[in-house]
């Protein structure tokens, strides 16, 4: 039968993102045509977004179990256990279109997103992280300036501090710059929910902002290449209100202390339907009716359609013990916030939707949940990345001038000018501030502290997409072991080009291989994450796949907790780990030769496990200072922060590398499974045994002290002169 | 000893205020919602900071309005103690507690860092255990700091000595490049005339334990710990 | 009636805003700017039984709540619009 036999057409079709074979199972499946409504609901549903249909079976190859793991995918967040009773709970999640297209309100609104995913698990959120890319300064100012502002504005407003996150400057990001929102958040192990709609006959009460016509069809809007139309849809970016979410938040929290909430689920991406849907399609068999009529409204003249796809932000949908929904709506009025039953939970396994007494919707949830069909691409290797000859390569005329141009570099300098724009304090809890390897924040009334961090090196990905994304889930490690905490799980946002395209399908596949590879190594579980495809744009600009892997760790006393700056002087500065000719796809090629090429270091994860355990064995000994991993930009660059950062400081003989090591390498390679410590002299004995008892090579590099970074003869530049280039990096205030 | 914590919706120190009465000071912590006008006995309000009412139209321009602020006013006018931090010391600015007003960064930027003040009154029931030009290392969190006041009222300000706290460098001196936010004269905080009521941006509360980074803060929790009583009976 | 109100900071008041709208203005050639001051715009639709009486009712709403009479001046128009027009 034909398409328009059925009343619709290809551009309804193109509207609400589906394709005729899907139409075609949707007819099947309900055997009639669906009607609008239904259309537009399984349409949403259906998108990329929602479904995760490209993206699903390769997700399965991911390890996402654990001792600790108390919430795996599938729920709003991931929670880990911290013992003592406390559970972790977090989550990353992208919100790069709305970015692309309004930088501040893209980037304030994909925060509060993140926020109520952390809410909806009954976790009061604690911390936000934000992982971004962008093209080249100056030209992509404004979406840098906005997407630093809208997340400033909406985590200040909101009081939960923002303490970490990464900036990548890269031109294939300047179309299509990436925003993904992490949030950390802490719940008593007992009181986590879960967004399940159990009990025929609970009520469904919708809370927050009153419905308007927002972002209908957003979701479906992710899930398309960027073009010149994008303007067009300028109504699909929504404007968000953090101080509603603020008295959200308090309502939410305060709603653990009843028993009357069977669970809460945040309205995000694809608004009413997909949260009913979503919170019934975990419970076998509930169905769940709603009556769009009783939906608190905004504007004048909203259909069921509207209200049913509107994606107006700052809502969140509470099922509530029968009977008890008085208790429950108090507990709102107390925040001034408006509340409405809009439903019940049923057993009938559909979602109904009805508009006062009449039936405008009824599908089955499954249908809606899981009916999408699975794509099966097929993936291609792409086009070998430009291979290097590294014997072609001039060594260093001067070193110094070199680690000044690479301080100054925006992808390695500091990131002093936009953290001071983020309230990185609020809570009383921030123990490590933001600036070094990964943030740490207490658990108030112990002493566990929970590091956190978000990292990817997507040059290394692009260059080699199956070790790229072992290289972050290793470095994202080392971030937190250099804090001295443990790390314990993992949180993944997927950032991809068009996988329609054989070549980034591949990419997709290589990159989940190589997490799954590095995780299983490593110990390390992936319990919640998202995936964004189509980060391209007509123009045939495609992001580098970009992997972004957002980790916590735990450590039981933050007393013992290390921090990357130099300390004291007189301490004995060390690089632990070995060094090889890995100047392929580093920050060192690019600055200057003006290349990206060659192969990313090659990761051996046995090496990265031994040398991650020798560095916690020495912090819980008491044998090192400070820690810090040693990645983007080198060895020297690493030392050079560990003196800007700790504003000490260090002499060491000049560095004559051992062939086959190259100097260039030696001082700006970006080997893995490597940190730069300091010990105080008398440890250091203890330390260099240790390490030989782990099998991991340690080299003495000096002694911390003075006003300046000197080795003798080859390099000497004080601390103020290394702060102008690497303060100045960011050309000015952001 | 009984310090009040006022919660308006929009407010974020409240927990971290309470968190240092309660938990390092260990002095009795009451908080007090923003539409209950009973103080409860409390023998220090302190009016944290935070976005009250989303800081819409202006930085606390409806939170004065509140139930809860008509009792604070008459509660400063026995003498009672009152201390706005960040947003309360807009809060205090909007209804007349204190003068002045409180505008958008010089810089037009939000600025979360630490900074130096230098105290010049410690006879104060809020600095009793400072020493009079002590440098005091406490962080700011806030886009719209930077005080303003009419020349008559600046110069009135600065005559009565009513300036409390100023931006400074580390030595304590008074400088151009110290000043975060571009406040006239640095001024980071006020007291009223009577010195029962004060008003300063930076937040002590997140500076009272040295995992956060210093103690300086607490030093103004244990003055007004000490100095209550005696203000109260004066 | 529709009240049209305009909220400005007040001449002495620093206005970064508005001098770095200047400045982007002068970078993109409008060089004759001399001076840029950034405010707020407040539309209040009301029921008032006279011109003055409205006018009255407003000039309340902007000294209590709308602006704040140490930084800020105001004024407003008032408009009459039929009956219905409102949305």
């Amino acid at each position: 039968m034909k398409l328009e036999d059925r009343n619709v057409d290809e551009r309804r079709l193109r509207e609400v993102a589906l394709t005729a074979d899907e139409y075609r199972v949707i007819v099947e499946s309900l055997k009639r045509p669906p009607n609008d409504l239904e259309l537009g609901m399984l349409g949403v549903l259906w998108s990329e977004h929602c479904s995760y249909k490209t993206s699903k079976a390769l997700l399965r190859r991911l390890p996402s179990s654990g001792a600790a793991v108390l919430q795996g995918p599938g729920e709003n967040a991931g929670a880990v256990s911290l013992g003592n009773g406390w559970a972790v709970v977090f989550k990353i999640e992208s919100h790069n279109h709305p970015s692309a297209i309004e930088p501040y309100q893209g980037a304030a609104t994909g925060v509060g997103g993140i926020l109520r995913d952390v809410i909806a698990m009954g976790a009061r959120p604690i911390a936000l992280l934000d992982s971004l890319r962008f093209g080249p300064l100056p030209e992509s100012r404004r979406h840098f300036d906005g997407v630093v502002a809208g997340i400033g504005g909406y985590g200040n407003c909101i009081g939960v501090p923002t303490v970490g996150g990464e900036v990548y400057f890269e031109d294939c990001y300047a179309q299509n710059p990436l925003v993904n929102a992490m949030c950390v958040g802490l719940v008593r192990a007992n009181d986590l929910m879960r967004a399940r709609a159990e009990g025929t006959g609970n009520k469904l009460l919708l809370v927050g902002a009153d419905t308007g016509r927002d972002g209908i069809h957003g979701a479906a809007f992710a899930s398309l290449e960027l073009d010149e139309d994008s303007s067009q849809r300028r109504p699909a970016v929504q404007v968000g209100n953090p101080f509603l979410e603020k008295c959200l938040l308090e309502a939410c929290m305060d709603l653990s202390l009843t028993d009357a909430v069977v669970a809460i689920q945040d309205l995000g991406a694809a608004g009413l339907t997909s949260s009913v849907a979503e919170c019934a399609g975990r419970v076998p068999g509930a169905g769940a009716k709603i009556d769009v009529s009783r939906v608190p409204r905004r504007e004048r003249g909203m259909t069921p359609y509207d209200v049913m796809l509107s994606e107006s932000q700052e809502r969140m949908l509470v099922v509530v013990r029968r009977g008890r929904e008085a208790d429950i709506e108090r507990i709102f009025e107390t925040w001034d916030l408006t509340s409405a039953v809009i439903g019940e939970v049923t057993n009938d396994g559909h979602l109904t939707v009805v508009d006062h007494k009449e039936q405008v919707a009824r599908v089955p949830i499954q249908l809606l949940t899981e009916g999408a069909p699975l794509r099966r691409l097929v993936g291609l290797p792409p086009e070998p990345a430009p291979a290097l000859d590294i014997d072609a390569l001039p060594p260093p005329a001067d070193i110094g001038a070199a680690l000044l141009r690479m301080l100054a570099s925006p992808n390695l300098c500091s990131r002093g000018p936009i953290i001071r724009r983020y309230d990185h304090m609020v809570g009383d809890a921030t123990v490590i501030p933001p600036g070094g390897d990964a943030a740490m924040l207490r658990v108030k009334g112990t002493k566990i502290g929970i590091a956190m961090t978000t990292s990817c090196n997507a040059r290394y990905c692009h260059l080699d997409a199956n070790l790229g994304a072992q290289l972050a889930v290793a470095e994202a490690a080392r971030n937190i072991i250099a804090t001295g905490a443990q790390p314990l799980a993992i949180t993944d946002c997927l950032n991809m080009a068009n996988p329609d395209r054989p070549e980034v399908y591949w990419q997709l596949e290589e990159t989940v291989s190589g997490m799954a590879q590095a995780c299983r190594s490593l110990d390390l579980p992936i319990v919640s994450g998202n995936v964004s495809l189509y980060n391209e744009s007509a123009g045939g600009a495609a992001i580098y796949p970009t992997p972004v892997i957002g980790m916590v760790g735990q450590i039981d006393d933050y007393d013992r907790r290390l921090q990357a700056g130099f300390k004291h002087e007189g301490d004995f500065v060390l690089l632990i780990g070995s060094s090889h000719n890995d100047l392929g796809g580093s920050e060192y090629l690019k600055v200057e030769h003006d290349m990206v090429a060659g192969r990313p270091p090659e990761l051996d994860l046995a090496r990265e496990r031994a040398v991650g355990k020798l560095i916690l064995t020495a912090a819980r000994a008491g044998l090192i200072k400070t820690a810090h991993d040693c990645s983007d930009g080198g060895m020297l660059v690493a030392l050079a922060e560990c003196c800007l950062l700790g504003g000490i400081g260090m002499r060491g003989p000049a560095l004559n590398p051992e062939p086959p090591l190259r100097i260039d390498a030696a001082f700006f390679g970006e080997s893995p499974s490597r940190f730069i410590v300091s010990a105080p002299s008398r440890a250091t004995p203890e330390l260099q045994s240790l390490a030989r008892r782990h099998h991991v090579e340690i080299a003495l590099l000096g002694l911390t002290g003075g006003d300046a970074l000197e080795l003798e003869g080859q390099l000497k530049l004080t601390v103020q002169e290394m702060r102008e280039a690497w303060e100045g990096g960011l050309g000015g205030p952001a | 000893m009984k310090f009040g914590v006022v919660v308006f919706p929009g407010t974020w120190s409240d927990r971290d205020c309470g968190w240092v009465v309660d938990q390092v000071l260990g002095a009795h912590l009451q908080y007090l919602w923003h539409k209950d006008a009973d103080l409860k006995g409390c023998d220090c309000i302190i009016l944290p900071g935070g976005f009250a009412y989303g800081d819409y139209l202006r930085t606390g321009a409806i939170a004065r309005f509140a139930p809860v602020m008509e009792s604070i006013g008459e509660f400063a006018d026995r003498g009672g103690l009152v201390w706005g931090i960040c947003n309360g010391f807009q809060i205090l600015c909007e209804s007349g507690l204190l003068p002045g007003a409180l505008i958008r960064n010089a810089s037009l930027e939000y600025r979360c860092e630490w900074t130096n003040l230098v105290v010049e009154r410690a006879d104060l029931a809020f600095t009793s255990q400072c020493d009079e030009r002590e440098v005091l290392r406490v962080p700011i969190s806030h886009g719209e700091g930077s005080y303003f006041a009419d020349p008559a009222t600046l110069s009135r300000l600065e005559q009565n000595g009513q300036v409390v706290f100023r931006y400074c460098d580390v030595e304590g001196r008074v400088r151009p490049n110290s000043n975060p936010n571009g406040s006239l004269h640095n001024i980071a905080g006020i007291v009223n005339s009577r010195g029962n009521v004060l008003g300063m941006m930076p937040h002590p509360e997140r500076c009272a334990e040295a995992e956060l980074g210093g103690t300086d803060g607490l030093k103004l929790f244990r003055s007004v710990m000490h100095s209550a009583a005696q203000v109260l009976t004066a | 009636m529709i009240a049209r109100i305009v909220v400005v900071p007040k001449p002495v008041v620093n206005d970064p805003q508005g001098v770095t709208v200047r400045q982007g203005l002068a970078l993109l050639g409008f060089g004759e700017v001399t001076e840029v001051r950034v405010g707020k715009y407040i539309e209040v639709r009301l029921d008032a039984t006279s011109e003055r009486a409205a006018r009255e009712r407003v000039d309340a709403m902007c000294s209590r709540l709308l602006a704040n009479h140490v930084i800020e001046d105001y004024h407003f128009e008032l408009e009459h619009e039929s009956k219905g027009a409102m949305r």
